[in-house]
């Protein structure tokens, strides 16, 4: 059912029509509407759940761990702090192969303290094991909590996943959301069953040690189920798109590329303004088109080289950065071009940081710079009066 | 894909820590012990067995060779002797 609804409560009843056993959380701005809305449903008694207070996020990870090692479907949700809080415990998530669900609102990191969204929290988490899909709208944000559940939960997967929503933009946002029926999500969704699990009945112990004979394998398990989660999504998708009428997971989404000189490759929400700037360059007739990562772990590494290789120039935008390297994800790109004959020029653009309005000039003049001499890191929108620049070795 | 990941309980009898054992490990003289039960209280690896005096030993296939059997013992009735000598 169509409503008009704030992201954080659309993403509330998603989780709901997930129905897990367990939800722990910490509050932290902008996430806090998400686990409002959860445990109001569990005190109504709408949702049937264990709702479990805890000190920290470094707990609620934790809580979320044990609930999801004893089989039980679990959810959490988490921003910024709170998440490079539950670091520690969300590579042992991965590690120990438990499929937990996590919303990040995505918001900047500390110091100095900033609430508003950027990546820079969830990117820094993307060499942990966790699926990570990044939501442009709400609509996004609701599907991929199902279809994450679904793809996460696989016997043959078995890993975490992190839905990303922009902080703000998508959680405190109000837009019209299509809500699916329990009906509809009990087909598509089966009860949790994982294939190993505490057991007073059949003791077994979980989270071992792993000395150097037996470690690299762990690694080498995850990533190859990686690759495996990218043949996956598209069946998923698929399955999801008969019950429910619409496609909304990719490994990427494209808009206009097909003819496209200049292709632009982003993640989440800006994708939107992107879209509007590119119409009106396409009624200029200049032939600029988008990229958008929605997958971004695992990597569609041959999807989007497939793509870009057509492009004259790519300018990637992103909201986080390396310090003292380049974007991540604009690492990412320009590796899969390396020593690729006719390679498009890649340039990378640091945008939106600590909530600062990516607008359509931002991206128009991304467009402009991305014709001239190649560039790795361009912060985008900078107020220099702000820089003591005097302060240069 | 997986890897190890989960243990059935009772394996860790399965894992001779014993190997771990490569410097020194304790010598139990058996000569002026008083059967105090000291060193088997402080065993971290519970490894230590023995009912009266002069009965006490460890099973080598778990003793990593800590050495507070040694330590706590009043009697010094306990050596730490290198990990190669014959038991």
């Amino acid at each position: 059912m169509k409503k008009f609804l704030e992201g954080s409560q659309a993403v509330a009843r998603a989780v709901k029509l997930a129905k897990p056993g367990v939800i722990s959380a910490y509050p932290i701005t902008p996430q806090t509407h998400i686990v409002e809305g959860l445990a109001q449903f569990v005190a109504d008694g709408e949702l049937k759940s264990e709702f479990v207070n805890v000190e920290s996020e470094h707990s609620a990870a934790s809580v979320v761990l044990g609930a999801e090692a004893s089989g039980v479907r679990s959810f959490t949700a988490t921003s910024s702090q709170g998440l490079i809080l539950m670091s520690e415990v969300l590579f042992n998530i991965a590690g120990m192969r438990l499929p937990v669900m996590l919303v990040c609102a995505n918001r900047a990191l500390s110091a100095p303290i900033n609430i508003w969204n950027d990546h820079q929290d969830s990117i820094t988490l993307r060499d942990s094991g966790w699926i990570q899909f990044y939501a442009e709208n709400h609509q996004e944000a609701v599907d991929f909590i199902l279809q994450g559940y679904r793809i996460g939960e696989n016997p043959k997967i078995m890993l975490p996943v992190m839905v990303c929503i922009d902080g703000y933009i998508l959680t405190h946002g109000m837009e019209v959301v299509d809500i699916p029926s329990q009906e509809q999500v009990d087909k598509f969704l089966p009860p949790y069953n994982p294939p190993y699990k505490l057991d007073v009945d059949n003791p077994l112990s979980l989270g071992l040690l792993g000395d150097p004979a037996v470690y690299m394998e762990t690694r080498y398990a995850i990533q190859e189920t990686l690759n495996d989660v990218l043949k996956l999504i598209p069946q998923v998708s698929s399955e999801f798109e008969s019950i429910f009428g619409r496609r909304t997971l990719r490994l990427v989404e494209t808009y206009k590329t097909d003819d496209a000189e200049i292709i632009l490759v982003a993640m989440g929400s800006v994708a939107g303004t992107i879209k509007d700037v590119i119409d009106e360059e396409r009624s200029k007739g200049k032939k600029v088109g988008l990229l958008k990562i929605v997958t971004y772990r695992p990597f569609p590494k041959e999807e989007v080289f497939s793509i870009l290789k057509q492009a004259s120039q790519v300018g990637v935008i992103e909201k986080a950065v390396s310090l003292g390297s380049d974007g991540p994800l604009y690492t990412e790109i320009s590796a899969l071009f390396s020593g690729e004959k006719g390679s498009p020029q890649i340039s990378g653009f640091v945008a939106g940081l600590g909530g600062r309005d990516i607008t359509k000039k931002t991206i128009q003049t991304v467009i402009e710079l991305v014709k001239e001499k190649k560039a790795s890191c361009i912060f985008m929108d900078l107020n220099r009066e702000l820089l003591w620049e005097e302060f240069r070795v | 894909m997986f890897s190890i990941l989960a243990a059935k309980a009772g394996s860790s009898k399965d894992n001779k820590t014993g190997s771990w054992c490569s410097v020194k490990k304790p010598k139990f003289l058996q000569k002026n012990c008083i059967g105090c039960g000291l060193c088997k209280l402080v065993c971290p690896e519970a490894c230590i067995e023995g009912k009266e005096k002069n009965t006490y030993c460890p099973d080598y296939d778990y003793c990593k060779g800590c050495g507070l059997c040694a330590y706590i013992c009043p009697k010094k009735d306990i050596e730490m002797v290198p990990a190669t000598e014959e038991k």
